[in-house]
């Protein structure tokens, strides 16, 4: 009954109505669209952390984070391995990794570098690198002295496919290997930073020039659902003994994106509030004036023996179905405005210095998290009853002689 | 007094519940506006200084294409001469020179590539934060040689502590071997993980020995007094430079040059303010347009009345929009004035953003910030508020000259 007093209520004036919800449906279309943005920004951060040669696990000796030489190798990646194969879930990829600090030089320059041995064959299913191969071609298995580079330390190194690469590092007998390599591929990254940091060659090359025998630096591991990381992370620490190995998801590989995460979800809430602040000035205003528009109503309900307690309930279902009908509409349409956006994304390579210096990528593509969706929501119902309480007192306190006095 | 404003004025507290909530809507839009870009601008500022004063300082005298290639043979060959032309620019607070390599440093166990870094001691420490970054042992001195100050993560990495020596093996400018041994004077830490892993500085007379440098150094840093002063010192460096014939070989770059990934990042700071700016404006303008149209609504019967008593449609509009500006301009002020005193409040406190302290850390940025009032970022936001807010206001004034006065006084 009262509810059905209430839906026809706030269509005996539809141009009110419609006035009221638009300041709903505009608010709720902001937060969610720039909701989807911020989150767009941040996936693109976490996923290029984690295709940059992160992944979702990685295990380590229990040194070699702290100081990463090839002392602090794993030397028997056999045993790792078959734990691997016994804990993670199905679906999960994994590749070992040599990964240590090196000198690259050829006959014009040389500058410091991190080398990364790679298996091609798994680490193409890992990592971001075998994709972005421009020129060349990625590593086989085969190439005894092939490498990969990207295309910046290519151009600062002035030197193309095809150029010999002297590399130089410290073996485990603490003397210093150096070997020359051919390249064979030049990779592009999101970040300039990754091009000039990285260059791979293949696992049995790094192991062979090192000394490292069987010995490998890292085991990079992705799980086919990363909402099981913190769960598979902590499976693997029991089942790794702590005296020989760490293992550490992303969220601690990459603290500094973490940190970024958190601050986002500060901001997006913030900037929930502060939107719905805007609104709620409208939302009061509105329902208040739509109120004294009826106050001979209510004094009338009044006279006929309403009590206060209902008028308030009214009045309070009323803004119920406009912030409802105001939500469904806002929510569609912040949806809509998401999908149509281009498939390719908000290109922002113009600002793509700018971007990487943020740690971030050239192309933004909106994210709805249901997260936000609910916060949203939320928030826009939850306080728009609250404010609507005083336009509701006050249509509840008018006495009766007084309000039907009114014109 | 003209009658129409005195009537705009009491229409508007006719009814004081529904002005002042309006009134509230645009004092709240233009708080946040004065208080937001006080805070970006101020942002900006401390931002470019701390990233400036880590080690890369205002502006830069340095050979042609060094920058890119940072080739060991592109020098400055004579920087007291610039040394000279710096020293008569009265806007400039100090200046320094500097020679990099790179070269292969090894400890007794570890080896790693990084740069050597060959400052002036007394100078540099008046042009960058070096000195007081020394959290370990002491700063160069003026006199010393062999002695080395290492970032506190290449420390870790070597394996080194104070006093231990370092050999340190490159390249110098004329292709022979320079190879000397260290002695670790002092470690930093900036909290820039890059830079506190690549880098030592040993004393610049030492480097040029080592290095076979005859003189010669890479940069000539400078530090302005202020950042408004870059451009003046810029063009007065250029044109000493081209006095000098020197024009062919050697650059002066300023901090946005030295540093384009930094300029990008605010560019992109302002461009994301904007568009929430934008936004929040949209919500705020519906908010008002709100109230105005049912204001108007309203008011139908009042207006009929009025048309009939012969109140041309013209006059009707003007007074409409003499309220609204009048509610608008009460809202900024207030506004204004709101927003000034809290933005002020943190200019005098800071704020500080416990969470966010790894993100600040790794851009040199103090964990504290400061927002920063001026004309500008005062005048920008309100102006965008007053401007939509008329925008908004002129809808329902248009709308109430298509009344017809005998309609309009029949609805309730």
């Amino acid at each position: 009954m009262n509810f059905r007093l209430g839906w026809r209520n706030i269509w005996r004036n539809p141009r009110r109505t419609l006035v009221i919800m638009s300041a709903v449906i505009i608010g709720i279309w902001s937060m969610i669209f720039l909701g989807a943005l911020m989150r767009g920004i941040t996936d693109q951060m976490v996923r290029n952390g984690i295709a940059t040669l992160t992944g979702h696990i990685q295990v380590h000796h229990k040194d070699y984070r702290n100081d990463p030489v090839i002392e602090n190798s794993i030397t028997e990646p056999e045993a790792v391995e078959a734990t691997l194969n016994d804990i993670l879930p199905p679906g999960s990829r994994w590749t070992p990794r040599v990964r240590v600090n090196a000198i690259a030089s050829n006959a014009r320059h040389s500058s410091g570098i991190t080398l990364v041995g790679v298996e091609p064959r798994r680490e193409d299913k890992i990592s971001f690198v075998a994709q972005a191969i421009t020129q060349g071609r990625f590593l086989k298995p085969v190439d005894k002295n092939g490498i990969v580079v990207g295309k910046a330390l290519a151009d600062k190194f002035e030197t193309k496919l095809g150029r010999k690469l002297v590399l130089m590092s410290q073996d485990t007998k603490r003397e210093i290997a150096s070997r020359a390599f051919r390249i064979v591929g030049i990779f592009r990254a999101e970040m300039e930073a990754t091009e000039k940091q990285f260059v791979f060659i293949t696992m049995s090359a790094a192991q062979q020039m090192l000394e490292l025998k069987k010995g490998i630096s890292e085991i990079s591991i992705i799980l086919s659902d990363y909402q099981e990381v913190d769960q598979v992370t902590v499976a693997l620490r029991t089942a790794l003994s702590a005296t020989d190995y760490e293992v550490q998801s992303w969220q601690e590989l990459l603290p500094m994106v973490t940190a970024i995460l958190k601050m986002y979800d500060g901001f997006i809430f913030l900037w929930f509030l502060v939107v719905f602040i805007a609104m709620g000035f409208g939302l009061v205003n509105t329902t208040l004036m739509a109120v004294f528009e009826r106050i001979r109503e209510f004094g009338l309900l009044k006279a006929l023996g309403m009590k206060p307690w209902w008028i308030i309930k009214g009045v309070l279902i009323e803004s119920f179905f406009l912030l409802i009908l105001g939500m469904a509409i806002g929510n569609s349409l912040g949806f809509l405005s998401i999908f149509v956006l281009p498939s390719t994304g908000i290109d922002l390579s113009s600002l793509a210095e700018g971007m990487e210096f943020a740690g971030m990528s050239r192309v933004i593509f909106p994210i709805i998290e249901s997260k936000d969706v609910i916060t949203a929501n939320l928030v826009v119902f939850v306080l728009g009853l609250l404010v609507s309480v005083y336009p509701a007192v006050k249509a509840a306190r008018f006495t009766p002689v007084e309000a039907m006095a009114h014109t | 007094m003209s009658i129409d404003v005195k009537m705009a004025w009491r229409n508007i507290w006719r009814n004081p519940r529904r002005s002042i909530l309006t009134i509230s809507a645009i004092a709240f839009a233009s708080l946040l506006l004065v208080f937001m870009l006080s805070w970006q601008f101020g942002s900006y500022d401390t931002m470019i200084n701390s990233a400036v004063m880590i080690h890369t300082g205002h502006l830069q005298v340095q050979a042609k294409e060094y920058e890119e290639k940072r080739n060991i043979r592109l020098v400055v060959p004579n920087p007291d001469a610039i040394g000279r032309i710096l020293e008569q620019t009265s806007e400039l607070a100090a200046y320094t020179f500097r020679a990099n390599a790179f070269s292969l440093i090894s400890s007794e166990e570890r080896t790693y590539g990084t740069i050597v870094i060959g400052i002036d001691p007394p100078r540099e420490a008046r042009v960058s934060t070096l000195k007081k970054l020394i959290r370990q042992g002491n700063y160069l001195s003026a006199d010393d040689s062999n002695q080395a100050l290492v970032g506190k993560l290449l420390a870790k990495n070597l394996n080194v502590v104070l006093g231990d020596e370092l050999v340190v093996l490159g390249q110098g400018r004329d292709g022979s071997i320079a190879a000397t041994v260290v002695k670790v004077k002092g470690i930093f830490s900036s909290g820039q993980d890059e830079f506190d892993r690549s880098s030592i500085h040993i004393p610049l007379k030492y480097f040029q020995d080592v290095y076979a440098m005859n003189g010669a150094v890479h940069e000539v840093v400078a530090l302005g007094k202020s950042l408004e002063y870059i451009p003046e010192i810029k063009s007065r460096v250029t044109a000493g430079i081209e006095n000098m014939n020197q024009k062919d070989h050697l650059v002066v770059l300023d901090w946005m040059e030295l540093m384009p990934g930094l300029i990008q990042a605010i560019q992109m700071d302002l461009v994301s303010g904007f568009i929430f700016y934008i936004i929040l404006i949209v919500v705020v303008a519906f908010s008002i347009l709100n109230t105005f149209l049912m204001a108007v609504f309203e008011r139908t019967r009042e207006f009929g009345v009025l048309l009939a008593i012969g109140t041309t449609p013209g006059r009707l509009t003007k007074l409409l929009l003499t309220e609204s500006v009048s509610m608008t301009m009460v809202g900024i002020v207030i506004g204004i004035i709101a927003g000034s005193l809290i933005t002020w409040y943190f200019q005098v406190h800071g704020i500080v953003f416990s969470g966010a302290a790894e993100v600040m850390r790794q851009f040199g940025l103090p964990e504290r910030m400061f927002p920063r009032l001026s004309v500008l970022s005062i005048s920008i936001g309100s102006g965008i508020v007053l401007v939509i807010t008329l925008l908004t206001a002129l809808y329902p004034a248009l709308k109430v000259r298509r009344l017809r006065p005998v309609k309009a006084m029949m609805s309730a």
